[in-house]
């Protein structure tokens, strides 16, 4: 990993995430990326091949013998598979930006 | 410091639970004049410390004249039966606003409770409001929130902590009795730290994450601020337990935390780790620390110094980790369900940019566009599959090292609360506020951050215990320990 993200990556990666930065934004961005990766660019220093990623905290909770919930074999947790209330639809709509009141509107998808 | 005067009519030491329990039970206090005490005094000083964003007046003054119709007949209290308590506005709550901070969800009113939320309810508290913090719980000072920054009670031209710096400043300014925040990479803890309050970090999975606007999810935690261990513990009981709603919390049972904290802490071996007492820790802060771990040494702990040698990784691994599930959960606020929808729009497409560009603040694109290019392909490896296998190292190290101790002690923060804008333009340096406190939230361990004395100018500095998994007794028994320590 090296750290120099040029203006086209700020970009790139500005439109992936779904935000359509101001002009006046890019650059400090752009140079806050460039600072925040060099300094994780240390993590090269460390060794870390064969090491299991751990995303989740528990893939750590083996060491417990009874650690997370109704364990399904499979070290996850999961509630039983039935009907339950779900939220509201009025109040749900009610904070939508614009709906028919049962559904979400939004611009138009697809032009014709 | 603004002036002495204005200084010690904000900082104020709220009663404990037990004694507001006692005199509602007893008669010498209703709910309701309770409630309206702590409106007056919010009145008062919410002007300038700008730590509630809305109140719920109407709900509390209800929620207390129930707890005193209970009282009137005789009958048995619940644990929390009219104790005020603020909560964080990143926990959705119905009745109120729910902004987490942004500008995005301005005006958003949830169609349901966070499970913490409801549980406060059950045990009786009186919820006063919702709380002010740095933008969806992304910051080290709250300055970040687009509701404008808090103050902290102790010295107003100082930032609280963040990010949940309201929902301890509310706490050093006697505007709640107990407040609820939380705590991804050290939100809880270093605010606690800053203002002079306890402040826990349960185990990963201890409390519901349901109804916690999500930041970072393998990180996320809700725990309790109070303003002595005892309370923290308290609210903490109430507040832990499974939840049908939230896959990754624990059925293990709660233990009776509040009865633990009071246990003696003789023979517990603590550890002290020295990579946390190295370059970079401020002297008084240190000397601070060295106070509480002398107290623990005379109340019969074990002393230990330990090594956790991959502490220095823990920043870098933290931004990486966070930022990128960052960036997956904020992918919801897009106009189109609740919040901001920008009016400038012409297609769905530029919906959804514009929403985003118009609605958040520079802290979260910052996080967003970091996390983004972390998952992005061709640096999906080198930097966040590289992150999570140094996670599990850092984790490793803790789990290595509570073999031989049983609890760790460290600062808290490497500072006592810095000024105001000190740190806004070098996004970094702000990020090195939580070098003390990001390892525990990778490993999802717990801890707590007890006051242990303060700085010649006054400010309060904190002292972490952390302990392991589901460990939280034993965190409780050893800040108890600092706490009634330096109290004799």
């Amino acid at each position: 990993m090296s750290a120099n993200v040029s203006m086209e990556e700020v970009e790139r990666v500005a439109e992936l995430a779904n935000l359509d930065l101001a002009e006046d934004e890019k650059p400090s961005m752009q140079r806050d990326l460039n600072s925040i990766l060099e300094y994780v660019a240390q993590l090269n220093e460390l060794d870390t091949a064969g090491i299991e990623p751990m995303a989740q905290v528990s893939d750590l909770l083996s060491h417990l013998d009874d650690s997370v919930g109704q364990d399904d074999g499979h070290g996850v947790s999961l509630r039983a598979d039935a009907f339950r209330a779900s939220l509201d639809r009025a109040r749900v709509m009610e904070e939508a930006p614009e709906t028919d009141g049962a559904f979400f509107k939004t611009p138009k998808v697809i032009e014709r | 410091m603004t002036d002495t005067m204005t200084t010690e009519k904000l900082v104020e030491k709220p009663a404990t639970i037990a004694e507001l329990r006692r005199a509602i039970t007893d008669g010498a206090l209703t709910a309701t004049e309770l409630a309206e005490r702590y409106y007056a005094r919010i009145a008062e000083h919410n002007p300038l410390l700008n730590v509630y964003l809305s109140l719920t007046k109407e709900q509390a003054l209800e929620q207390a004249a129930s707890v005193d119709a209970i009282a009137a007949k005789g009958d048995p209290l619940s644990p929390l039966a009219g104790i005020p308590v603020g909560i964080k506005d990143v926990l959705v709550m119905q009745g109120a606003p729910s902004t987490a901070g942004s500008a995005i969800l301005k005006g958003y009113h949830p169609p349901y409770d966070a499970t913490a939320v409801t549980k406060l309810k059950a045990a009786g508290a009186v919820l006063l409001g919702k709380i002010n913090c740095d933008e969806f719980a992304m910051g080290s000072s709250n300055e970040n929130s687009a509701y404008g920054p808090v103050r902290n009670p102790v010295d107003t031209e100082r930032v609280p902590g963040g990010s949940s710096g309201g929902s301890a400043a509310a706490l050093a300014a006697n505007l709640a009795v107990a407040t609820l925040g939380t705590d991804t990479g050290g939100s809880i803890r270093q605010p606690a730290s800053f203002c002079g309050v306890v402040g826990v970090l349960p185990t990963y999975g201890r409390v519901s994450r349901y109804g916690l606007i999500a930041f970072a999810s393998s990180l996320d935690r809700v725990g309790p601020f109070a303003a002595n261990v005892r309370d923290a513990a308290e609210i903490l009981q109430v507040i832990a337990g499974p939840d049908v709603n939230d896959a990754t919390s624990s059925s293990r049972p709660v233990e009776d935390y509040a009865a633990e904290s009071e246990k003696d802490v003789k023979g517990l071996r603590i550890g002290i780790p020295e990579e946390y007492f190295a370059e970079g820790l401020d002297a008084e802060v240190r000397a601070a620390v060295e106070s509480g771990i002398d107290a623990l040494r005379a109340t019969g702990c074990e002393i230990k110094t330990i090594s956790l040698k991959h502490t220095k990784y823990a920043i870098p691994v933290y931004y990486l980790v966070a930022t990128a599930e960052a960036s997956a959960n904020l992918a919801r606020f897009d106009g189109v369900r609740y919040g901001h929808r920008s009016a400038s729009a012409t297609n769905l497409s530029s919906m959804y940019r514009l929403s985003r560009e118009e609605g958040f603040g520079p802290e979260v694109k910052r996080r967003i566009l970091l996390g983004t290019y972390a998952l992005s392909a061709g640096y999906y490896d080198a930097y966040y599959k590289k992150a999570q296998q140094v996670r599990r190292l850092l984790a490793d190290e803790f789990l290595t090292a509570f073999a031989g101790v049983d609890a760790i002690v460290t600062p808290t923060a490497p500072t006592a609360a810095f000024k105001l804008g000190e740190k806004t333009d070098d996004p970094l340096a702000m990020y090195l506020a939580d070098i003390y406190t990001v390892t525990a939230s990778l490993a999802g361990i717990c801890g707590v951050s007890v006051p242990c004395g303060a700085t010649a100018e006054g400010l309060p500095v904190g002292m972490q215990v952390l302990a392991p998994h589901f460990g939280e007794s034993v965190a409780f028994r050893v800040a108890q320990a600092v706490e009634t320590g330096l109290v004799k």
